[in-house]
């Protein structure tokens, strides 16, 4: 009976860890690698929060395409933030606490992933940027890597104030949101300008339910700037460039635009068509020939498509490269260590080069860009009517930094307008 | 800051001032008129702005798509009321309340349909009077804004003869007054207020479409417009329709002036400092009786 027992025990426990081989597989089919984020699908932002979530789940089909990372599927946890800041740090606590994820991107934009900085800090966990600016400036975690190419407002628009001195300016005019991220913006612009010695003949920083430019305008146009500075969001930035195709600004400026936001999205440019010409801005990531990095066109075509069905911005130049790339700096991480340990990924992560289809990336000590590539770009030759020519070349021709540029900056306004 | 920079603010005030005059008119029938609190007006704004948008997919002109989508927009604003006086009005005392939580689910639904259909990016229409301008020396006025000035006036001239020469008009003035009255002279006070509505429905589908010609919408841009039409309405003495047309001017050359001379930060406490200075001063409004 004993021996019996002691055969069945034995028989049993073999049977077991025979079975328990043989379920591995499934078990690890069952258990998936969890990724976390959150972004604003309603509200305001939520155009570039559904490109972003878009971009990311086209990251997560390839990889498990491909047989998912460590033996494992992945699976991609989003929530709706809203855009608002008073939502996720409690989306994040969930995501780390409930649904135990393993990764996390960060939240899209700046002011809902400022809001987690600290809870991330706190816990030591290793958190991926998607699309925000100066985010680790006061937490000074040393587990975050930004997917977006800037690192302070420097490297955002100082290619503007440089081809500024390049054309001669000496006064400049400053237009700005009165939201956070524009004064932000705003703020780094106003001490370029004194860097570069410009005077300030004019400032003005508008709320964000301002109907009609047309005010500022003329007053711009009455101070005379040679240069002027607009850091607004995508309604007032169709706006502003009305009014000024409308009203004039004057002979005097030889560069306008810099910070607007929305002058990389198709609805924007679509309803500006023309008006567009001779607007110089900050860019991303535009279809000329020295940005055509290994894998953002095929992305984007792939992308465009599925964009049409999902009624989201069609191009995606500006957002959804860099969150397919947010994917891919995980990928890479993760299959170079073997590990999901944020102190292990961020190792390798501080450490190695990681190459995305926005390009090769290497970190700063703050986790930012250590080769920014903001690139500034001008429209030309742009018709009405007609969204593909900004899937062309030629249409938003890089003018900043040289080792992008494409073209020579076209000066003064008036004449830019005529190309 | 010189003289000839006032003059032109004051100038673009006036336009500007029609626009919101415009865009208000529904709401001074709807609130004004029929103390409905309508907070959904600024959403049935923009779902008439993205009418507008569809018709014009099909090449037709904003201004005439406007016109097009009025009886539609009269027959939701009927059936809106309907039921708004079913569920709410005839229940009782606490109908304002109520129906304000009535009128902010309609406002968000509309708000979700809007995202769900035609999603979250802008939309505009193309018009030869959209983005191109009038010169009158050196000062060069937007034609969209000579559009909001005339069809403002127009919409106010004809609403006027409307409540004053008709039968039904003169009825809708008396409804919220004294119901009772209006029903012993053979009106029907809960149809009188139906037809009332609807039609601010329709003047607000006028609205809508030149609030797509003055500037591209998005579908969360209600909030941009709600605070100031509420303003205007109540600053012209409810129900008012020229009063509406003075008060929208009045906001929009004060809002011009202030943010040509001090700035526009400051620009959106003038609507609701006009709107508490009124109230304390004059609760029945500038041209209210």
């Amino acid at each position: 009976m004993s021996n019996f027992t002691k055969r069945s025990v034995l028989r049993t426990m073999l049977l077991g860890l025979g079975l328990a081989t043989i379920a591995q597989p499934i078990w690890a089919q069952d258990n998936p690698i969890k990724v976390g984020t959150s972004m604003a699908l309603s509200g305001p932002l939520a155009g570039g929060g559904r490109q972003s979530r878009l971009a990311l789940q086209m990251w997560v089909e390839d990889i498990n395409s491909r047989g998912g990372l460590l033996g494992r599927k992945i699976e991609l946890i989003t929530y709706d933030d809203q855009g608002s800041p008073a939502q996720s740090p409690g989306i994040f606590s969930k995501l780390i606490d409930l649904d135990q994820v393993d990764l996390l991107i960060a939240p899209y934009g700046t002011v809902p992933a400022a809001a987690v900085m600290p809870m991330m800090k706190e816990r030591q966990r290793l958190l991926i940027g998607q699309i925000g600016f100066q985010i680790n400036s006061k937490t000074h975690h040393d587990m975050w890597f930004n997917n977006s190419p800037w690192s302070d407002a420097d490297s955002w628009v100082g290619g503007y104030f440089k081809l500024g001195q390049k054309v001669g300016v000496k006064k400049v005019a400053f237009l700005a949101a009165d939201q956070e991220f524009s004064q932000n913006i705003l703020a780094g612009a106003k001490t370029l300008a004194t860097k570069s010695g410009f005077e300030s003949v004019y400032e003005q920083t508008y709320p964000p339910t301002t109907v009609d430019f047309s005010a500022m305008i003329r007053a711009i146009r009455a101070a005379a700037p040679d240069m002027v500075f607009v850091a607004s969001y995508p309604a007032d930035s169709t706006a502003i460039i009305r009014a000024v195709g409308e009203i004039g600004i004057g002979s005097s400026v030889k560069l306008f635009g810099g910070g607007m936001v929305g002058l990389q999205y198709e609805a924007v440019m679509n309803t500006l068509g023309s008006q567009l010409n001779g607007i110089v801005n900050y860019h991303t990531y535009v279809p000329e020939k020295t940005m055509a990095f290994p894998g953002v066109r095929e992305f984007l075509d792939r992308y465009t498509e599925r964009a049409k069905a999902e009624n989201v911005d069609t191009l995606g130049f500006y957002v959804a490269p860099f969150s397919y790339a947010a994917g891919q700096i995980l990928e890479q991480a993760v299959k170079a260590t073997g590990s999901l340990d944020s102190v292990e990924l961020a190792k390798y992560l501080r450490s190695n080069e990681v190459q995305t289809i926005v390009g090769p990336i290497r970190w700063s000590a703050d986790g930012e860009w250590a080769e920014p590539r903001v690139v500034m770009i001008q429209f030309r030759t742009i018709k009405d009517g007609d969204a593909e020519q900004f899937r062309q070349e030629g249409k938003q021709v890089v003018v900043d930094p040289d080792r992008f540029r494409t073209g020579d900056l076209i000066s003064p306004l008036s004449e830019a307008q005529r190309n | 800051m010189s003289i000839d920079l006032l003059l032109e603010g004051l100038i673009f005030g006036v336009f500007v001032g029609c626009f919101y005059a415009a865009v208000s008119i529904g709401l001074s029938i709807a609130f004004g008129l029929l103390d409905v609190p309508h907070i959904a007006h600024a959403s049935f704004l923009v779902l008439a702005a993205y009418m507008t948008f569809l018709l014009g997919s099909y090449g037709i002109d904003p201004l005439l798509a406007g016109l097009i989508i009025l009886i539609p927009f009269f027959a939701l604003g009927a059936v809106v009321y309907r039921f708004y006086y079913e569920a709410f009005e005839k229940r009782g005392t606490d109908a304002g309340v109520r129906g304000i939580a009535f009128f902010f689910g309609i406002a968000f639904i509309v708000q979700v349909i809007l995202s769900l259909v035609f999603g979250l990016d802008q939309r505009s229409v193309a018009a030869s009077y959209i983005g191109s301008s009038l010169g009158l020396g050196e000062m060069r006025i937007p034609w969209r804004l000579i559009v909001a000035l005339l069809v403002a006036v127009g919409l106010v001239l004809a609403l006027n003869l409307y409540l004053s020469r008709t039968f039904q008009g003169r009825a809708m003035r008396a409804v919220a007054q004294d119901p009772w009255a209006l029903k012993a002279i053979g009106a029907n006070p809960v149809m009188t207020k139906q037809w009332a509505f609807g039609l601010a429905t329709a003047a607000t589908a006028i609205g809508g479409a030149l609030l797509i010609i003055v500037s591209p919408v998005e579908p969360s841009l209600d909030r941009v417009y709600i605070g100031r039409t509420f303003c205007v309405v109540v600053l012209a003495g409810l129900g008012s329709m020229s009063g509406t047309l003075i008060a929208g001017i009045m906001l929009g050359v004060i809002e011009s002036l202030v943010l040509t001379a001090f700035g526009a930060s400051w620009a959106p406490a003038v609507a609701f400092g006009l709107l508490l200075l009124v109230l304390g001063l004059r609760p029945q409004g500038l041209f209210g009786r």
